[in-house]
């Protein structure tokens, strides 16, 4: 009987919610393991560079080259593609990007060849593909097209295509990744 | 219904000894032997027995298939191909597998048909509805990663687009689409796991399926009047009048699924699913398994990568909430002739989706898809609410489940 007139309500309501939160806590913590072991492991994040010559390319050629399972455009444009991509007003863009944001070099441009939309790989790679109404990419999938600075012109891709983090090591040499 | 009186005597000594420590024997006689069933149900109530045989094919199919199948990018391609030439009945297997999920998938969308043309989803039934949609969905997750194991074009490129639904979700899309694939693209990692899920689902799909008939056993089942059973003689019992019904459909149906597995093997597959996977290059014209082409229209008609992700997803989501938008008193829409017609309208607009999935998203088909999707969302948003309102209660609407099949007998004219 005494002792419960001395329960300290404010105390227990402490002690059970410390309880709570330590409980939450260490679950979450054990839990996280279980999730975390899903994302890219070590052996996915090492194939993380590549070097890539891109002396054979001649001018209005583009070759695909394969960084982290992905592939990458890598196009010589002609003086006419950067003219169209410098000419286009930026404003008007749903992705609003310059040429020069899109491409280090203006002659080189370096892209992930993967529609931002639901991950297709866009036409416009070989001389006889669909290049689409902005003569860059096209992508078959959900019709998005893209211009020849990779801007998405129209269609449901909501971005431009990514751009790799890469370095020109040379006149003939770049390194992406 | 679910609580009706047990009428099981043990009558060895061994029923006894075992029904006092678990009444196994007298659940399943009081559940599936003489468990009173709506005396007037029609053919169309036939289809849980032909899920369940399906279910079971399957599974059994399906544990066999991964004795032989390697889960690993290089070698998946070339395993089926091992399991078609040179394993003892494997294209047999394989087949039945392949033409099972389509198979079930018919039988679903007619069960759910019928669930959605009699009102089964009224209360008291609404948990069962929505177990019924789990289940469904729980089908379409089993049935996604089951497809990508062949790693072939379609496979590969289905994998893509699926996962990048993913990627829409604003700030965490990304990390979301490495963490399924755990890779920076569909590769490796994303097979491994995605064959361990894919027999993972179907054992959680059975214990949902459990669920769906406890929670059918205890509500008991509509029927085609849509009038709550009142007397015994609304009812037979489950056995042998319904069992045998059941069976006699299942077996038709087994027939009809015997037919394409010898005949049409490949009938309700994709021909890029026999070339190799290829990173690089995508087919020119991608098409989901045929069973998701409405809601694959659907995403499409979206001119916007998170709006159309969100229009797919909540074309399933609102029929799942249907046991709060259509609240009319009359379940059956066999005495709701407005309703009736709103119906046909939807099967028809989702079956044109369906059509309309399997085009190239360009021209009309874009605008036949944007229109119909409308009308998909007003059907269940705006026409079954009005509808719920305005429509008339029917005077032809029987007294009783007896009187609808026996006609109103003097006995009942009176007691009225």
């Amino acid at each position: 009987m005494s002792t419960a007139e001395t329960v300290d309500n404010s105390r227990r309501d402490f002690l059970y919610i410390a309880t709570g939160a330590v409980g939450v806590t260490g679950t979450a913590m054990a839990v996280w393991p279980f999730i975390d072991q899903m994302n890219p492991d070590a052996s996915q994040k090492a194939l993380s560079s590549i070097e890539v010559d891109i002396a054979p390319i001649e001018v209005g050629q583009a070759i695909t080259v394969v960084w982290r399972g992905k592939p990458v455009f890598i196009r010589h444009r002609t003086e006419e593609d950067i003219k169209l991509a410098v000419e286009t007003d930026v404003a008007e863009l749903r992705d609003p990007q310059t040429d020069a944001e899109r491409a280090q070099k203006p002659e080189w441009l370096i892209m992930i060849g993967i529609c931002t939309h639901l991950g297709c790989v866009p036409l416009g790679q070989k001389p006889g593909d669909v290049k689409g109404d902005y003569h860059g990419w096209f992508c078959p999938c959900h019709g998005s097209h893209y211009d020849s600075a990779g801007r998405i012109r129209k269609g449901p891709a909501p971005r431009n295509l990514d751009l790799p983090g890469y370095k020109f090591l040379s006149d003939t040499l770049v390194k992406i990744g | 219904m679910g609580h009706h009186e047990s009428n099981y005597q043990p009558k060895w000594a061994i029923e006894k000894w075992l029904d006092e420590r678990l009444p196994v024997i007298r659940m399943m006689s009081d559940q599936f032997i003489v468990f009173p069933t709506p005396r007037n149900l029609n053919y169309w109530w036939t289809l849980g027995m032909v899920l369940f045989f399906f279910l079971i094919i399957q599974i059994v199919t399906g544990i066999v298939l991964a004795m032989h199948y390697v889960a690993d990018s290089g070698l998946a391609f070339d395993s089926v191909e091992h399991i078609m030439r040179d394993v003892n009945w494997g294209w047999l297997l394989r087949y039945m597998h392949a033409n099972g999920g389509s198979f079930f998938f018919i039988a679903v969308y007619i069960h759910i048909l019928r669930g959605l043309y009699y009102g089964s989803y009224k209360a008291p039934r609404e948990i069962l509805w929505l177990v019924g949609i789990v289940i469904y969905i729980l089908m379409m997750a089993a049935a996604f990663m089951g497809y990508v194991l062949p790693w072939g074009q379609m496979s590969y490129w289905g994998a893509t687009v699926i996962t990048n639904l993913f990627s829409a979700i604003p700030w965490v899309g990304d990390s979301i689409t490495q963490l399924l694939w755990g890779a920076y693209s569909v590769s490796q990692p994303t097979l491994n796991r995605f064959f361990a899920l894919h027999y993972l689902v179907p054992m959680i799909l059975a214990v949902f399926v459990i669920i769906h008939v406890w929670a059918l056993h205890v509500v008991g089942s509509n029927n085609p009047e849509g009038l709550d059973v009142k007397t015994k003689e609304d009812t037979l019992p489950f056995h042998p009048y319904f069992t045998m019904k059941d069976l006699f459909v299942a077996i038709s149906v087994l027939g009809i699924y015997a037919f394409f597995v010898f005949y049409m093997s490949n009938y309700m597959g994709h021909p890029d699913n026999y070339i190799r996977a290829n990173p690089m290059v995508t087919p020119t014209h991608i098409v989901p398994e045929w069973y998701f082409l409405p809601f694959y229209a659907i995403l499409r008609a979206v001119p916007d990568k998170l709006g159309g992700v969100i229009a797919m997803f909540g074309a399933i989501i609102v029929v799942a909430i249907i046991p709060w938008l259509d609240t009319h008193p009359i379940r059956s829409l066999r005495y709701r002739p407005i309703a009736r017609i709103m119906f046909w309208l939807f099967v028809a607009t989702a079956l044109l989706l369906g059509f309309l999935g399997a085009k190239p998203a360009s021209g009309w088909y874009i605008t036949a898809s944007r229109a119909l999707m409308v009308f998909w969302f007003v059907y269940f948003l705006i026409i079954l609410p009005i509808l719920s309102r305005m429509e008339r209660n029917n005077d032809k609407l029987p007294g009783s489940i007896s009187e609808a099949v026996l006609g109103k007998s003097d006995d009942a004219a009176e007691a009225r």
